[in-house]
């Protein structure tokens, strides 16, 4: 891979793109929504109320903004820990996601909170170890930092600190063995938040097996991020790619398309199990189990076939659009999760839709994460080895 | 070594005190229900004596120091619309048909969902039996709000800077003065009745009982959700006074324990597994790098003892051909020695024809 190509962009670069004028405009905009939130309140900005205390920043930025960012213990588990070594040029981009995923859930969560200064607290003030949000909490925190260290090799390669890298590098398996352990942990807990509502969560979503509902479709979410991610990446930043990357990229779209299918199948497979456990057969047949069908077969078994045939008869286009389709899946079941289905017995006028504000605090936050990603994809080697280390695996 | 008998009675009095330590931990994943702190305090509303004077959210108003709301208390016209608890009422008084009214303000359950759920122990079930609530250590996740079964906590959302969540406190402050609630206080027509909450389940029961056509068979709070510290009583189903009647008798905290259990145990057994998955998978690239190293070799030495076969099979033949070759020069030459000589012998004869018989001589 020749510097040029990679080099920033200098003089003759043409900043005013349309995607750069898109970002411009979106960050503008949200930087008043934030001052409008932090001088405001809350309820200046959002349709919260008493009766639904979390709206599209738990149910979006936290809830799916975790989920879709799994693509980095299941991509690093892959190569590391199941020997995968052909997904190995996936691993970089797939941690960089996370970490920046996971970065944008806490920097979101600032908004959320009524206090954001005492987020530290239930780590170093006061530990309420009996609620699953401590759980999320603390393990949010320790994976960020597990991130944070598994993406530093690519910032230290950009600097040239070899010595420091040579040391990360060396902790790669611990490092991987315990993104996975806390991923489990806290993708499942974030289901498990849900179990104390009973009352307020419609039986069709409600279950005894909801955190390991959440942990099982949050496997094929990281999964169909990674090809969701590809595909983009390939459009956009096709000249950040060496050749290592280009050539194994089709292998692991299409391997990722199989594992995901595969799990997708089992997926529905254990929330069958689950109507059965809580004899909920009845509710299919409401306008609620239209809904709940809607959610399971069009868009986790659907897209489960699609990728069945995508990775048979190698069809690309096939597999990505089954791609797109499941990480659409997963946004819905979640909002089903954390809103729809949330607070169902309540009146029309008490239910909950997110405000326009609150909106485009969300898609504010979704464009940083898409800048930083840019950025650091143009200065560091996250789509290309470096040269100097480019023998070591 | 010696032990003295008083460090080993030390020791064993240390080791029950573990022992027992870690039984009141588990608890929560065993058998044992909590019954709620002895001679706790609650209070028992009889909705079929309220008539909606709405007294009580005033005395509520006065003593929790809250907003003074736009329309007066003594405007009954607000029943009409059903309300909710919020920051600038701790206790709603809604209205049921033509005479039938309820009064909503938070339950205080013997075990509370909200403390479960709050991740800085924000809230706390005091021994008096009111479940006070921290402003100093909350974050403002509002997780208590999606806990609560009776939509009770609010949040003060127009706070930007010191926002809280608010909820009655069961005049806690006034309980260890020694005073009564505000609300109950107040009531011109006894429809709330302060005490120990094991006397006002007998109450509760007792007035059942004494009147049974005029009540409902039930005491809501007594078990819904592990039980409340707010003891319901009233003449139409419960569900028809806006409480729900499907929360069951589950207490939150045991609604989640079971996906905690499982944290410490994925923290135990995880490592090991993907620990062992890796030992296997870099076991099989071993053995497969082995097996290919031994295929390599062996396709290697195959080569090379077909290729010195051949090799010898050539020189053989080249060996072979060689002496063929050296043996056709050797006849050829032979052949034309022996020629040679014959024409010699025969020339010879020639010329030596007359004298043959001298050179036979």
């Amino acid at each position: 891979m020749d510097q040029e190509k990679n080099a920033y962009p200098g003089e003759s670069y043409n900043w005013f793109t349309p995607f750069n004028i898109l970002t411009a405009i979106v960050l503008a905009v949200g930087l008043v929504l934030t001052i409008l939130r932090f001088t405001q309140g809350i309820g200046a900005v959002t349709n919260l109320d008493n009766n639904n205390p979390w709206g599209l920043w738990i149910g979006f930025d936290l809830l799916c903004g975790v989920a879709l960012a799994a693509g980095g213990f299941t991509t690093s588990a892959a190569c590391y820990i199941f020997g995968l070594k052909r997904f190995h040029s996936a691993v970089r981009p797939a941690i960089l996601t996370a970490f920046l995923g996971y970065a944008l859930v806490v920097f979101a969560l600032h908004y959320d909170v009524g206090r954001p200064w005492k987020l530290p607290y239930p780590i170093f003030v006061s530990q309420g170890t009996s609620s699953l949000l401590f759980e999320v909490g603390l393990c949010v925190f320790l994976y960020l930092t597990v991130l944070f260290i598994e993406w530093t090799p690519a910032a230290f390669e950009w600097l040239g600190f070899k010595g420091l890298r040579k040391m990360v590098v060396r902790l790669t398996l611990v490092l991987t063995i315990f993104g996975v352990v806390l991923s489990t942990l806290h993708q499942s807990s974030l289901g498990a938040l849900f179990m104390i509502a009973p009352s307020k969560l419609h039986p069709l979503w409600y279950s005894g097996y909801l955190h390991v509902y959440f942990f099982i479709s949050a496997i094929f979410a990281g999964l169909s991020m990674v090809i969701f991610e590809g595909t983009m990446a390939h459009k956009w930043l096709h000249d950040k790619m060496d050749d290592t990357h280009l050539a194994e990229a089709d292998g692991v779209a299409f391997g990722f398309a199989k594992a995901a299918s595969f799990i997708m199948m089992g997926y529905v497979g254990i929330k069958i199990i689950g109507l059965a456990v809580d004899n909920n057969w009845h509710y299919l047949g409401t306008g609620w189990g239209a809904w709940f069908l809607v959610e399971l077969i069009g868009f986790v078994l659907f897209p489960a076939i699609l990728y069945s045939a995508g990775a048979r008869e190698k069809n690309l286009k096939l597999v990505r659009i089954a791609g797109i389709w499941t990480v659409l899946g997963i946004v819905l079941n979640r909002f089903n999760i954390s809103m729809i289905a949330f607070n169902y017995h309540l009146p029309d006028a008490d239910r909950y839709f997110p405000s326009i504000p609150e909106i485009g605090t969300t898609i504010f936050i979704v464009f940083v994460g898409i800048t930083a990603y840019r950025f650091i994809t143009a200065k560091m080697p996250i789509l290309y080895e470096h040269p100097d280390y480019k023998d070591e695996h | 070594m010696a032990i003295s008998r008083r460090k080993f009675l030390g020791c064993l009095t240390a080791a029950v005190g573990a022992t027992t330590g870690v039984g009141s931990l588990a608890h929560a994943a065993s058998n044992k229900a909590f019954k709620g702190y002895p001679d706790s305090f609650g209070v028992l509303h009889d909705s079929t004596k309220c008539i909606g004077c709405r007294k009580c959210e005033q005395a509520c108003n006065e003593v929790n120091g809250l907003a003074k709301p736009e329309k007066p208390f003594d405007d009954l016209k607000v029943l009409e619309e059903r309300r909710r608890t919020d920051e600038a009422a701790y206790t709603v008084v809604n209205k049921f048909g033509p005479t039938v009214f309820a009064k909503t303000q938070c339950n205080h359950c013997q075990e509370p969902a909200c403390a479960s759920a709050c991740f800085v122990k924000a809230f706390k079930k005091d021994k008096t039996g009111a479940v006070i609530y921290d402003e100093s250590l909350c974050v403002g996740c509002r997780y208590c709000m999606v806990a609560c079964p009776f939509n009770v906590p609010a949040y003060t959302y127009n706070d930007p800077l010191t926002p809280k969540v608010t909820k009655c406190t069961l005049c806690h402050p006034r309980i260890i003065e020694g005073k009564l609630p505000g609300c109950v206080e107040i009531c011109p027509k006894e429809a709330l009745v302060f005490g120990k909450r094991a006397d006002l389940v007998k109450l509760a029961w007792k007035r059942i009982n004494q009147a049974p056509g005029h009540y409902v068979q039930h005491v809501y709070g007594e078990h819904e959700m592990g039980g409340t510290s707010w003891l319901y009583l009233s003449g139409i189903p419960f569900e028809q006074i806006g409480m729900r009647e499907d929360l069951g008798t589950t207490s939150a905290p045991q609604l989640t324990s079971g996906a905690l259990a499982s944290v410490p145990i994925v923290v135990g057994l995880w490592p090991v597994l993907l620990t062992g998955v890796y030992a296997i998978a870099k076991r099989k690239d071993k053995i497969a790098k082995e097996e290919q190293d031994t295929a390599v070799k062996d396709a290697i030495d195959q080569a090379t003892e077909e290729m010195n076969k051949q090799l010898t099979q050539l020189k053989d033949k080249m060996t072979k051909e060689q002496q063929t070759a050296v043996a056709n020069e050797v006849k050829k030459a032979l052949e034309e020695a022996a020629k040679k000589a014959e024409e010699e012998v025969e020339e010879a004869a020639k010329a030596d024809t007359p004298d043959a018989g001298k050179e036979d001589e």
